[in-house]
């Protein structure tokens, strides 16, 4: 491992990757620190999961280069202190629980058979019973041992919650945190709700159209942003445009998400922080407004928008 | 030993409600010097919040010289914020308290009495900046 990357638990840059109907990621550079919690958010389609399947190296990139520890993934399969739990959490639904810690223990040469067993001990999930009969969240903790047995520095979570009902998500978020303050190890996870991120990560990288478009320290990112909300104003506004994420008109006010540029938020118009959910819908929002304003005709409605 | 209450939809960071429930906690004396902080597994055991979020609210502590990290042992409270002033049976606290209960018999809500409350303290704190709210 190369030490000058030594702090990066996966970075890429330039990375793009191709698939006959074009780009599914083009231009992408970033680094996501060790130790962190990392949020991959962004619309279908955004890229995603392809970012994910290059980073356990399932595909390899059509340009640019991605490094998982320092090293290029894909060579002799996924990196040895990496874990991938993909999104329909692949177990084998006619073995046991047993069994399938089992099969984790002979296929993986890294494996922690008395870790792996006692995450699902934890979980309370019996280890007798067939894949076939858990619940939807016994399957996740299950699927997380199998990811966790082999004693990661780095964990990929596809869309981990998704399908789960609350408790199960409060339950699965609470042991994956639980085993990052126990081993420091690395999450990357990537979720649509993102309500369920606030408070659990500390990093995040938003992808829209195949391009990040926010990447960094969530309190950084938030430190600045700053919602402005003041009277309804027509095209005027007092904030440089380039500075303005979002903004949208009501019958009485502007809201708008604008990078702070250290300046007091002008008269008549008031100033707070962003919550990381709205800072990544304002994001989200812009980037769709974006890319149909590139597909379409602007109308009255998108030229108000942008001025 | 204090539990962290994390409301992910107060709009506040969640390591600022952490730093400001320790803060609150020393004001009234439920933390004292010498007393242990419960470790970034027991608060995510409790809460579900990234451990890495509890560690930055104790490092923000620490800078403030509030509580010291013992490597091995744990974070302990170093100061207490204290005062006989806001010690329980002080005076300015008893009158406080009476003044909320006359203000409960006289039919105000609780939103009621938080809103004369608050804008008291606007008035007479007006000089000075917050410093734990950006």
């Amino acid at each position: 491992m190369n030490d000058a990357e030594g702090a990066a638990a996966l970075s890429a840059e330039a990375l793009g990757k191709r698939y006959k109907r074009g780009w599914a990621l083009q231009d992408c550079t970033f680094v996501l620190p060790r130790g962190r919690v990392s949020a991959l958010v962004g619309p279908n389609g955004a890229g995603k999961s392809t970012l994910m399947s290059l980073a356990t190296g399932l595909l390899s990139p059509t340009a640019g280069t991605i490094r998982v520890l320092g090293d290029t993934p894909g060579r002799g399969g996924t990196h040895p202190r990496l874990a991938f739990l993909a999104q329909d959490k692949p177990l084998y639904p006619g073995f046991s629980v047993a069994e399938m810690l089992r099969a984790g223990q002979a296929l993986n040469e890294r494996w922690d058979h008395v870790y792996a067993r006692s995450l699902v001990h934890t979980a309370g999930v019996p280890t007798g019973a067939r894949i076939s009969t858990l619940s939807g969240g016994q399957r996740t903790r299950v699927a997380l041992a199998m990811a966790l047995g082999r004693r990661p520095e780095i964990v990929v979570l596809d869309e981990p919650l998704a399908d789960l009902d609350p408790l199960a998500r409060e339950e699965v978020m609470q042991a994956l945190m639980q085993e990052v303050a126990e081993t420091g190890m690395t999450v990357l996870l990537s979720s649509h709700v993102l309500a369920d991120l606030d408070g659990i990560c500390d990093h995040l990288l938003l992808l829209a159209d195949g391009r990040v478009r926010l990447g960094g320290d969530v309190e950084d990112l938030i430190a600045s942003h700053r919602v402005m909300i003041g009277p309804r104003s027509r095209g005027e506004q007092p904030f440089a445009s380039e500075a303005v994420i979002e903004s949208r008109v009501t019958e009485r006010q502007t809201t708008a998400v604008v990078r702070r540029g250290g300046a007091v938020p002008p008269e008549g118009w008031e100033a707070h922080e962003p919550t990381l959910e709205e800072l990544t819908m304002a994001y989200l929002r812009s980037s769709r407004e974006q890319s149909a304003r590139a597909t379409t005709p602007a109308g009255p409605e998108s030229a108000e928008v942008a001025a | 030993m204090i539990e962290f209450r994390i409301d992910r939809r107060s709009g506040v960071a969640t390591y600022l409600q952490i730093v400001q429930q320790v803060k609150h906690a020393l004001r009234l004396g439920l933390l004292e010097q010498g007393d242990r902080l419960p470790t970034a597994k027991e608060v995510v055991a409790a809460t579900a919040i990234n451990p890495n979020t509890v560690l930055r609210a104790y490092q923000e502590l620490g800078r403030e010289g509030l509580v010291e990290s013992r490597p091995g042992l744990g974070t302990f409270v170093s100061r207490s914020l204290a005062t006989p002033a806001t010690a329980e049976d002080a005076p300015l606290r008893t009158g406080l308290e009476k003044w909320v209960t006359a203000a409960r018999s006289a039919g105000l809500a609780r939103e009621d009495v938080e809103a004369l409350v608050k804008d008291a303290i606007d008035r007479g704190f007006s000089s000075e900046r917050r410093s734990d709210i950006n």
